[in-house]
């Protein structure tokens, strides 16, 4: 073996050998595997400040769990940082499962008709709950009118929707 | 073979809370009392202990995505890969002592 087959450029089998068909060859372009692959370690890295950091401010500090409601959300909200904070752990934590749905998919789901199902469904959810999720956090209302004006709700919007 | 085998159950099952946890979290574009409505179901004692659930399975998966990376990055990474799944447990156990008593008073002390 010499030293550059393993990077898989220089071996080449001998044309209509039986290996032919699995000789590494120079790859030409973008390897979207290896995107994936890449994807997976530095998303990986980044959302476990971004999820360890979510998980403290919203289970641990505080009151835990029972302060999470509409005005903690819009208190949060209020800030550029949790704003960019929650985008980038929708988007990195989104992709991140489904590239590794994508991949579990690909090694149990043998049935061609059953893997396309699949996929096209881990695909479809992740565009939608991408649009849906990225439209909520930049159309969020933290003094809906609805609210501001129905007196049984008003109690639970933010005391900022009152001041001034 | 147990690093990648729990790697996989616990990323799909985060997957799947995932999906959950941005449509609930949705509700706050519908109206303020929805979103209060259903985030309370968050709040019952069962589903504080799956809470502790998820925070075992998140902090599996990223301790052990961590250890992947210092495999595959790292250049004694893989000779010090059973080494790493020991220190993995050791730091996955420290993380549940820190989480678990706190999340029980929150959950059953009302703290």
């Amino acid at each position: 073996m010499s030293t550059t087959d393993r990077i898989g450029s220089s071996v080449i089998p001998a044309p209509g050998s039986k290996y032919e068909r699995y000789a590494r060859r120079p790859r030409k372009g973008l390897n979207l595997e290896r995107v994936g692959w890449v994807y997976m370690r530095v998303s990986g890295v980044v959302l476990v400040v971004l999820i360890f950091g979510h998980l403290f401010v919203n289970l641990v500090a505080g009151a835990g769990v029972h302060q999470i409601d509409f005005a903690f959300v819009a208190g949060k909200w209020a800030d550029p940082f949790w704003v960019v904070w929650d985008t980038l752990l929708l988007w990195l934590a989104l992709i991140h499962g489904a590239n590794g749905m994508r991949t579990v998919i690909n090694d149990y789901a043998n049935n061609r008709t059953l893997r396309v199902t699949l996929l096209t469904c881990v695909g479809a959810a992740t565009v939608i709950l991408l649009l849906l999720g990225t439209l909520v956090i930049y159309t969020f209302d933290p003094c809906p009118s609805a609210a501001m004006n129905d007196p049984a709700l008003t109690a639970l919007l933010p005391t900022f929707c009152f001041a001034g | 073979m147990w690093s990648w085998v729990l790697h996989r159950i616990t990323g799909v099952a985060i997957f799947f809370f995932l999906l959950v946890h941005i449509l609930d979290t949705a509700l706050v574009r519908l109206s303020p009392d929805a979103y209060n409505a259903v985030i309370g179901a968050y709040k019952t004692p069962v589903m504080g202990l799956g809470e502790i659930a998820l925070v075992a399975a998140i902090g599996l998966h990223a301790l052990n995505g961590l250890r992947i990376i210092l495999i595959d990055f790292w250049s004694r990474g893989a000779r010090y890969q059973r080494a790493m799944f020991w220190i993995v447990i050791v730091l996955w156990v420290v993380l549940l002592a820190g989480f678990v008593p706190r999340q029980l008073s929150v959950i059953f002390g009302g703290a």
